[in-house]
């Protein structure tokens, strides 16, 4: 996002910072910091996945572990920051998704309405009859297949919600004079809808933009921490954390330090994202 | 007449949602990869002999529709085939583990409410005070959280370092179940109470901005007067929103039941994906799907009971 100004305008981007509530200062931070985790990743743990086979398990605070290290003799830090690539692309690619998929399909149901609209408004009940959570386990799970297969059906299944926080938008702004004037001159539809509907639905979209990656967040590391999507002793927080299960007594570290990244990453996203609802003036959001 | 139609679609709307999702969880069979005869097989030996068999006993061989209908008969009287895995009918199955979960969740839904009610009051009524952001801090957290995650930090602190509560088991007498399941149900419980103080706490806020508060507050009634009033008209959002709940508990009992490595449903569910076991993963999406779709019909009902403005406008 901000990553390419950052050089060129650090006083002003430290000056904005200071001036936001607390929370959200700590939130940008954390994302920041997650942001080079991800980019810089293979550069500061590149011998991750190495084992330490010898060694077997060692509890946090040994000498070159500072949080000890796994089942397998890997290193808990090294093995945290490289997971978390895994644990964060994949959301951003599914609220990045699933937000294109609600524009398209939300914005004309609800700039035309009609059978688009019903027909739309149906699929919408259908995939939201059922906890997303547990329709992503099921259907990624008995597909079987890996990464992408379950960022390509959480797409799908995070659709239903923006789609109709889209269409409601839209919907909204359909008779202000500003879209009776295009229709008056005779614009064609799709240019109506990119060139001044969805200017004024960016700020919808981009605070459940944030609020997606949360969600999907969660709903990834639920997948991998059922062993859905990623292969066993992959660097992914929630399979670190199921595979760290065991060793609750030997490195509590294992598990308990992965569940907190995914704790104070999913936190930092839905602060930027309500912070965003409240800037934008997007009534509450309650996402679930 | 305007209450009986607004009944009857709604009930009509309830019945074709199952029908559709009762479609989508039969095609489960075919989204698995590989031949359908084989994965019904499971890791019994492959003979030409015992795949005919299947082919035959699942009507493999006729046309989709025909399939579909036969599973669903079946399914609605009671009969929904047998477990890949153990060979045993999946009614059996699910029978067995149904008892935890019903337990599990009914003590996580009456924790999350007599914990995020509240709380959602208190904050509404000191809106914009210390006490506010505070539960609102929390709430945030709490919907954040995975309850997989929540359950190991709970499981580490008060199992491993306190020993305050069991790492593993269910407990035979009833309290022994009670201080068994604590900690699962405060993991399960953790994102349905901040849902609640959410709903709650907005509720509550649009109640206490509206012209009748004020009026009554000025005619000089009781601030328990006022308070009978304002929560009486607050509680309805927060009922209108059991059918979120419901989801948020059935999505979350899956993971914890695996964290805290309970027999329940949610963990039937998980190893059933491991093991690719389609019968019983379409029993119980199929079980999860008419209870939440009839929860959720259930207070729609309730509303237009409890509610007039919504008995003349009808159900939407």
């Amino acid at each position: 996002m901000s990553a390419v100004a950052v050089p060129l305008a650090r006083p002003r981007v430290v000056r904005r910072l200071r001036s936001l509530p607390g929370a959200v200062q700590a939130a940008w931070v954390v994302i920041a910091v997650l942001a080079v985790m991800v980019l810089a990743g293979p550069w500061l743990a590149p011998h991750a996945l190495a084992q330490d086979v010898l060694l077997g398990t060692v509890p946090a605070g040994s000498p070159g572990h500072p949080l000890g290290t796994d089942a397998l003799g890997r290193d808990v830090l090294a093995l945290t920051i490289a997971g978390t690539r895994s644990a964060l692309v994949g959301p951003l690619v599914i609220a990045l998704g699933s937000m294109s998929l609600g524009l398209l399909l939300g914005a004309p149901a609800g700039y035309r309405g009609g059978l688009l609209d019903s027909l739309v408004g149906r699929w919408c009940d259908l995939v939201l009859a059922l906890p997303p959570i547990l329709l992503a386990i099921v259907v990624a799970g008995v597909i079987g297949g890996g990464y992408w297969v379950s960022v390509a059906v959480l797409v799908v299944l995070f659709s239903p919600s923006d789609t109709r926080m889209i269409r409601s938008a839209v919907l909204a702004t359909r008779h202000r004079p500003y879209l009776e004037a295009t229709r008056v001159l005779g614009l064609s539809t799709p240019k109506v809808l990119v060139r001044h509907v969805l200017p004024n639905i960016a700020p919808i979209a981009l605070t459940n933009v944030f609020l997606d990656v949360a969600f999907a967040l969660v709903a990834m590391s639920s997948l991998s921490y059922l062993g859905v999507g990623v292969a066993p002793g992959a660097a992914d927080w929630g399979r670190q954390l199921s595979d760290g299960r065991d060793l609750l007594f030997s490195n509590p570290a294992a598990s308990v330090v992965p569940g907190v990244m995914i704790i104070v990453a999913a936190v930092a996203a839905n602060v930027v994202g309500d912070w965003l609802a409240d800037r934008f003036g997007v009534g509450e959001a309650v996402s679930a | 007449m305007r209450l009986a139609a607004s009944i009857g679609r709604r009930l009509v709307a309830t019945a074709t949602l199952l029908l559709a999702l009762s479609f989508l969880v039969f095609s489960l069979l075919y989204l698995a990869p590989g031949d359908v005869a084989r994965n019904l097989l499971g890791a019994r030996p492959a003979s030409p002999e015992s795949l005919a068999a299947i082919r035959e006993k699942f009507g493999l061989d006729q046309p989709f529709l025909t399939q579909y209908w036969h599973w669903l008969s079946g399914a609605l009287t009671g009969d929904l085939g047998e477990s890949v895995r153990s060979g045993s009918q999946v009614t059996d199955v699910l029978g067995q583990r149904v008892g935890l979960t019903l337990q599990l969740t009914v003590l996580a839904f009456v924790i999350a409410l007599g914990v995020g009610a509240p709380a959602g009051i208190r904050a509404a009524r000191r809106h914009g005070s210390v006490q506010d952001k505070t539960i609102v801090s929390l709430a945030v957290v709490g919907v954040a959280a995975p309850g997989f995650a929540v359950g190991l930090v709970l499981l580490y602190v008060f199992a491993v370092m306190l020993g305050w509560f069991p790492v593993y088991g269910t407990g035979d007498t009833p309290l022994d179940r009670l201080w068994h399941l604590a900690l699962p149900a405060v993991a399960l419980a953790a994102g349905l109470a901040a849902l609640v103080v959410k709903v709650t706490r907005t509720a509550v806020l649009r109640e206490l901005e509206s012209d009748y508060v004020t009026f009554a507050r000025a005619r000089g009634l009781t601030p328990r007067a006022v308070a009978r009033l304002y929560l009486t008209n607050a509680a309805i959002p927060v009922l209108t929103s059991a059918g979120l709940l419901l989801a948020f508990l059935f999505g979350g009992t899956i993971l914890v039941e695996t964290t805290f490595s309970l027999p329940g449903l949610g963990s039937l569910l998980a190893e059933s994906i491991t093991f690719k076991d389609i019968p019983v993963v379409q029993a119980v999406t199929l079980v999860v799907a008419v209870v939440i779709s009839l929860a959720a019909l259930a207070v729609d009902l309730l509303t237009l009971a409890v509610d007039p403005r919504v008995r003349r406008a009808g159900l939407t």
